[in-house]
This record gives C-alpha cells, sequence and structure tokens, in this order.
C-alpha cells in the first residue's frame, strides 16, 4: 500500500544549474548532514554499550528535512519540535558535544544530563525543545509564533518579522491538540510552519493505517486555511528551496501553513523496534534513495566535489563526532546537586534556584525579549 | 465487600507456592485479559500497537490472532478520542480495556478519563456506569525522562469514582485484572515497565483477588513497611539488610490504594508500633500521604513515631542515570526512613 517514490538519480550536467546556493553552502549542507549520520550512528553504538539510556531514536533517513528547513530560515526564527531531535539541535549549531553529553547524562550536556535524548534545548539557537508527548509541541509552536509577533508589532511597534517551525510527525497529526493549534494559528494570523515529517510510520503503524486521507496530509490544514505544500524530504535541495518560499510568504504574510514533508526513517522507531511491519524490500527501495547520496551526486556532477573533498570532509566529521564522545565520557555525571535544581527560578526552602547549562557560558535565563535593534532588553 | 467476598472466585491464589509453572508478568496480565474475553464477549481491548504489533511492551502478544481485529483494535495516537470512545462504548454496556502505551500519556486524554468515566454514574443519578479498564505502565526508572516517568496514581487518587489498582506480582496482576474486568466502575490499573519481564508462580487454575484486601509480603513486629507496585520490591529488599541491623520489618503490600485496606494496615501498626509508607508518586497530597493520615487518626496511641513517608523527590524526573536512582523511594531512603522511625538512626 505505502507508495514509494523512485529513487532520485540526478542527472549528469543538470546539478550545477540547479543549485540554488553557493557551493561552499552546499557542502556545508553535506557535512551537517554528514555530521547527523554519524551522530546518530554513534548513538545507536552507545547505546548498545548502555553509554545511554531510557528512550533514544534516531534521525537516519530524514537529514534533508531539518538541515534544509534550518537552512530556509534565519537564525533568529525559533523552531521546536518532537523526540526524534538530534538531527534538528545538530542543524541548528548545537555542538556535537553538548548534544552527545546530554545523551550520555553529564553535566555538560544542554539540559545538563536531567533531559535525555528527547529533550534537547538550545536557547541560543531558538531551538525551544525537543518534547516526549506527542502533539505537545504544536501549540507550542503556535506561542513562539504569538510571541514574536507580540514582540514585534505590540513591543516594538514594527512588522512582525519572523516565523516559527513546529516539527511533528505523520502520527502525530492525530492528537487533538494539532487541530487545535493550527485553528489558533489561522485565527490569530501567527507566522508559524507545521511540518509534518512524514516518514510513513508511527512506531509499527503505517500511515494509512492511522490516518485518514493519508495521501495528502495538507488537507489536514485545509479547514483552517493554512497555505500547503508537499514537498521531497529525501532531497535537501528541494527541502531549501520550497521552504524559503513559503518561510518568506509566512514572515510577509504573518499567515500559517501546513508542510507534508516526504521522507523516511532508516532506522526502527526506537532502539528496540525489530521492524516486523515492513518488508526488507521495501527499506532497500527507500535506502537507494539517500538524501546524503543524492547530494553527494548533485554536487559531484556540479563540479564542486570530489573524492578526495568528500574524504576530508568526513575525516573531520568523524574526529568531531568521536571527540565529542570522549567529552561525554570525561565529562561529570550530573552531580546529586542538581536533583533540586531549575525546579524554580528563586531559591526556596529545598529547592536550588536554577543555572544555565556550561555550554551558554555564563547568559542570563531571566525573560528577555530581543529588541528590533538586536539588543537584548527586559520587559 | 461481603458480596465480593462470598464470591467463591474471589480468593487469595493460595496454590502459589504449589504452582509449577512460572510465568512472566506481562503473560499474566495477558491470560487476565484473555481469559475474560473468552468468557464475556462484551470485553475488547483498545490502544496504540495493541493488535498488529502485539504490543508495544508485548502485553497483547497473539491478542490479535485469537480475537480478531473487531475485539482487539488499533488506534492513532489520539489518546483523548480512544478514552473518550471507549467510554461512550462503555455506557451502551461493552467492557471496554484501554491500554496507554504509558500512563504518562494519559494526561491528554484527561477529561474522559478523569471528568467522563468516574461521574457517568453519578452525574446521570445511577442510569449510566462505566465498566471500563485502563491499563498501562506506570512510575519512573527507566530513563525516560520528566515527561515519560509520571506514577499517576498521585493526581488520579483525588477522585471519586474511580478504582486504583497498582499490582507488584505476576499473580496478583493476573487476579486482579480479572477483577478489574468484571467490575462495573472504572478501574485504573497500573503496570510497571520495569516489572514487565518479572517472572513469578501463577496458578494455572482460575482465580481472581477482590479489591481493598492488602498481602502482608513478610510478617515481623518491629516496624510496619506499607506500599504497592514496584517498590514494594525495594521494600523487601529494606526489609532484608535492616534484619541484619535487628530491625524485624511487616511488609505490607496494599494492591490496590482505591480501595484501601486499612484494618490489614492498622493491626500491623497496632503490634508494631511504627510505621513507614513508601509510595513512588510525589509527596504532595498523594496516595502516602493518605495513608498516613489515616494511620496517625486510626493508631494515634499505638504509634511511637510519626509516620515515616517515603517518596519520589518532589522534582520532575531526571534523565541521569545516577540522579534517578537517587530520585526514587529506593532502599537507602526506605532503610533511614525505618531507622528513624524505630529510633535506631
Ligand atoms: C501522547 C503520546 N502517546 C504515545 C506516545 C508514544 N509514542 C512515542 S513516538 C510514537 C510514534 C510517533 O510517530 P510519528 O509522529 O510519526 O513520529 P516519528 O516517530 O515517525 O518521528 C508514539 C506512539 C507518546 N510519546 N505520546
Ligand atoms: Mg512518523
Amino acid at each position: 500500500m505505502s507508495q514509494v517514490a523512485p529513487p532520485a538519480v540526478p542527472t549528469a550536467g543538470a546539478g550545477a544549474l540547479s543549485l540554488p546556493v553557493s557551493p561552499t553552502t552546499a557542502l556545508q549542507w553535506l557535512r551537517d548532514m554528514h555530521l547527523i549520520r554519524e551522530f546518530e550512528v554513534r548513538c545507536m553504538q552507545s547505546y548498545q554499550e548502555k553509554k545511554i539510556g531510557g528512550f533514544c531514536h534516531v534521525y537516519i533517513g530524514q537529514e534533508a528535512v531539518a538541515v534544509g528547513c534550518v537552512a530556509a530560515m534565519r537564525p533568529e526564527d525559533p523552531i521546536v519540535t518532537a523526540y526524534r531531535d538530534h538531527g534538528h539541535a545538530l542543524a541548528r549549531g548545537m555542538t556535537s558535544r553538548a548534544c552527545m553529553a546530554e545523551m550520555y547524562g553529564r553535566v555538560d550536556g544542554c539540559a545538563k544530563g536531567k533531559g535525555g535524548s528527547m529533550h534537547m534545548f538550545d536557547r541560543p539557537n531558538n531551538l525551544f525543545g525537543g518534547h516526549g508527548i506527542v502533539g505537545a509541541q504544536t501549540p507550542l509552536g503556535v506561542g513562539l509564533a504569538f510571541a514574536t509577533k507580540y514582540e514585534d508589532e505590540v513591543i516594538n511597534g514594527g512588522k512582525s518579522r519572523r516565523v516559527s517551525l513546529s516539527f511533528l510527525g505523520d502520527g502525530a497529526v492525530n492528537q487533538g491538540s494539532f487541530y487545535e493549534a493550527m485553528n489558533l494559528s489561522g485565527l490569530l494570523d501567527l507566522p508559524v510552519i507545521f511540518i509534518i515529517e512524514n516518514n510513513g510510520y508511527s512506531m509499527g503503524t503505517a500511515i494509512q493505517r492511522g490516518t485518514t486521507m493519508s495521501h495528502d496530509l495538507c488537507i489536514k490544514g485545509r479547514a483552517h486555511g493554512l497555505r500547503e505544500a508537499t514537498i521531497d524530504g529525501m532531497d535537501v535541495l528541494s527541502v531549501y528551496r520550497d521552504m524559503k518560499a513559503l518561510v518568506e510568504w509566512c514572515r510577509e504574510n504573518s499567515r500559517p501553513a501546513i508542510v507534508d514533508m516526504k521522507c523516511y526513517r532508516f532506522k526502527g522507531h526506537s532502539m528496540s523496534d525489530p521492524r516486523k511491519y515492513r518488508t526488507r524490500e521495501e527499506e532497500a527501495h527507500h535506502e537507494s534513495n539517500d538524501p546524503i547520496i543524492t547530494l553527494e551526486h548533485t554536487l559531484t556532477h556540479a563540479g564542486v566535489l570530489d573524492e578526495a573533498k568528500l574524504a576530508a570532509m568526513l575525516k573531520l566529521v568523524r574526529e568531531e563526532v568521536r571527540e565529542a564522545i570522549a567529552f561525554a565520557n570525561a565529562s561529570e555525571v550530573t552531580p546529586e546537586t542538581e536533583l533540586y535544581k531549575d525546579v524554580f527560578v528563586e531559591p526556596w526552602g529545598k529547592y536550588t534556584g536554577s543555572s544555565l547549562p556550561e555550554f551558554m557560558g555564563g547568559a542570563t535565563n531571566a525573560c528577555t525579549f530581543r529588541a528590533t535593534d538586536g539588543k537584548e532588553g527586559l520587559v | 465487600m461481603s458480596a465480593v467476598m462470598s464470591n467463591p472466585l474471589f480468593r487469595e491464589p493460595l496454590s502459589i507456592a504449589g504452582a509449577t509453572r512460572e510465568i512472566e508478568f506481562r503473560d499474566a496480565v495477558r491470560e487476565a485479559m484473555c481469559e475474560e474475553m473468552r468468557r464475556d464477549k462484551r470485553v475488547y481491548l483498545l490502544g496504540e500497537e495493541v493488535a498488529q504489533y502485539d504490543g508495544a511492551y508485548k502485553v497483547s502478544k497473539g491478542m490479535l490472532a485469537e480475537f480478531g481485529a473487531g475485539r482487539v483494535v488499533d488506534t492513532p495516537i489520539s489518546e483523548s478520542g480512544f478514552s473518550g470512545m471507549a467510554i461512550g462504548s462503555a455506557m451502551l454496556g461493552l467492557r471496554p480495556i484501554v491500554e496507554f502505551m504509558s500512563w504518562s500519556f494519559a494526561l491528554v486524554a484527561a477529561d474522559p478519563i478523569l471528568n467522563n468515566a468516574p461521574k457517568m454514574l453519578y452525574m446521570s443519578g445511577g442510569q449510566f456506569g462505566c465498566p471500563i479498564v485502563f491499563r498501562g505502565n506506570d512510575g519512573a526508572g527507566g530513563q525516560l525522562g520528566s515527561t515519560h516517568s509520571w506514577s499517576v496514581e498521585g493526581l488520579f487518587s483525588n477522585v471519586p469514582g474511580v478504582k486504583i489498582v497498582i499490582p507488584s506480582t505476576p499473580a496478583d496482576a493476573k487476579g486482579l485484572m480479572k477483577t478489574a474486568i468484571r467490575d462495573d466502575d472504572p478501574v485504573f490499573f497500573m503496570e510497571s515497565e520495569r516489572l514487565l519481564s518479572m517472572k513469578g508462580h501463577v496458578p494455572e487454575a482460575e482465580y481472581l483477588i477482590p479489591f481493598g484486601h492488602a498481602a502482608i509480603r513478610r510478617a515481623g513486629k518491629d516496624c510496619t513497611l506499607c506500599s504497592w507496585g514496584r517498590p514494594v520490591h525495594f521494600c523487601m529488599e529494606a526489609a532484608e539488610i535492616l534484619a541484619k541491623e535487628g530491625i524485624d520489618c511487616e511488609v505490607i503490600d496494599l494492591r490496590t490504594i482505591r480501595p484501601l485496606d486499612l484494618p490489614t494496615v492498622i493491626a500491623s501498626v497496632r503490634k508494631t508500633s511504627a510505621a513507614v509508607v513508601v509510595d513512588q508518586s510525589w509527596s504532595f497530597a498523594s496516595p502516602g500521604s493518605e495513608l498516613a493520615a489515616q494511620i496517625h487518626r486510626h493508631c494515634f496511641d499505638d504509634l511511637d513515631n510519626f509516620v515515616h513517608r517515603v517518596h519520589s523527590d518532589d522534582v520532575p524526573t531526571p534523565y541521569a542515570v545516577a540522579l534517578e536512582q537517587e530520585y526514587l523511594p529506593n532502599v537507602r531512603k526506605i532503610c533511614e526512613a525505618v531507622r528513624s522511625a524505630t529510633y535506631r538512626a
């Protein structure tokens, strides 16, 4: 039943013309995608070695989505996502060190080891989390858009100029909160884009077994007047091009949108999924449409990538992740003194107040709004 | 309770010691569901991944094959929708078993399960009951982080009209699940993912365990340890350690916290004069605080010390492994509480 797109075989020579960005930028995307892939492969190993516990959902196969979407955004545009979040964190600029240390439950992790795999938060990079409850982040995304618009229009008396991204899985479209979120975004003219990372499965449930009208998830937004886009999430150039247009439209018009981002998760749902619900042939078919290979082909045909360059890139990526693991291993296990910290901002009774993780370098966590001139100001 | 007790099937699984087979906790829950589904066509199971995937934690393994897709129903990730749907079907006379992959996910269904199911009979002046079982994993301990580690009994035990069952052994899980399915009121049945693979003797002959009947897991004379669910095992471990120090603990497994078997607890505390309540939910306004208040009220003159309580720490559940272990109502904390309660600290 699952319809699969034929693997993209780039035609020789066409690449050079279709590169929508500079070679440097395109190479950076390739590096980012390789970094995510390598990071996830090493996470799976570390999980086997019991260095990582709990639930761990890897992003392998979907790298083009996070990388392409982030590239289409401005750094000040807020992002929120679900629990399959390592890719978004790395694409957004979280260091592999902070991300891996979080996975390891160490004090140098982005959440000081208190969040774990499902809760990547990065304030400097405007990543408002990894969220574990399916659908929970969709209204939060609406709230981020409400706040940026409020700040730009109400506080600063200017024009709304930021767009928020709220990622969700195809399974999450069946949570009621998603529909409430979409209605609110339409009603209040909020610049938020719901990106449904449609990898065809929610755990062991193929999309058509759990979702009506699953051939086109944009239909879910139609009743709320959302702008629609269906995007090939296995091709980072398409993701960037189509997202860029959509983001700018939402920015200009201060309106919400919905994206049916067609992709595929190459691995199991989490670390303990034997994938009995799909055939190895189906997997092989999709693996032959690997977003990383596709980009490598395109860049090679465009004359910006050769074997030596790729080898050098891979070497650096592997070194970076190896170093991140060494860093995580060496980082202190989250100490007991953290147990009663960060429950409340102010110290109170047994609660010891709050402090920022090391990687943020002593910034404040008081409620701040950035003024239009870029300065941070307390409101 | 007397009518319940007169049911010949309601009995302790006395043959546990003689039971020849050992099965896992998850198998025990499944056996109960299957036996009741064979007995009563009104009973059906629904939830995420319960059918084709055999259950996210394999509790419903093989049930689709036996009962078919009409009675073992896969749902989308729509807890609010499918809980409400099950409640509606119960009002009309079916007897649904709703599986929450985790009780933590039931919070998005708070309105149907707390505002509809337990109040339906009352609101309708006795016209519409709600014979339904909600079940799933509950409690921390698997490094699942803050949102996935709820001990929802802390929240839900506040609500009138619900029965709350938290078994600690495979035999109890089976006997209590069968009672839950036959019960005419909403039952919240809490399993622990940490216990699902635990093996135990489970009699093959049919038995039911009544609600509101605690089990004394270990007899002792110096201190009464009261708990339910997974922390009962922590209590047993602590009791071993304390025995070596000369403190003889009586461990009571309440099995259900609504209803709560006060007579058994009171009789024990009158004997030991010391009590420690161990509850894996948070301390503030919890089943543990309720039980402690009841002990204070009924055993005021018998107690040598105030009732000590051990809970999960009053913070969201942390991910880091050592921190999470420290957060739980662990053996060390229980030992400390017992020593303090018995003035041996
Ligand atoms: C409310 C809620 N119900 C159930 C779960 C358990 N769960 C975690 S992920 C998942 C599947 C989600 O699939 P999808 O939205 O397609 O995202 P993907 O895993 O494919 O990225 C389920 C059922 C949960 N975390 N929250
Ligand atoms: Mg999915």
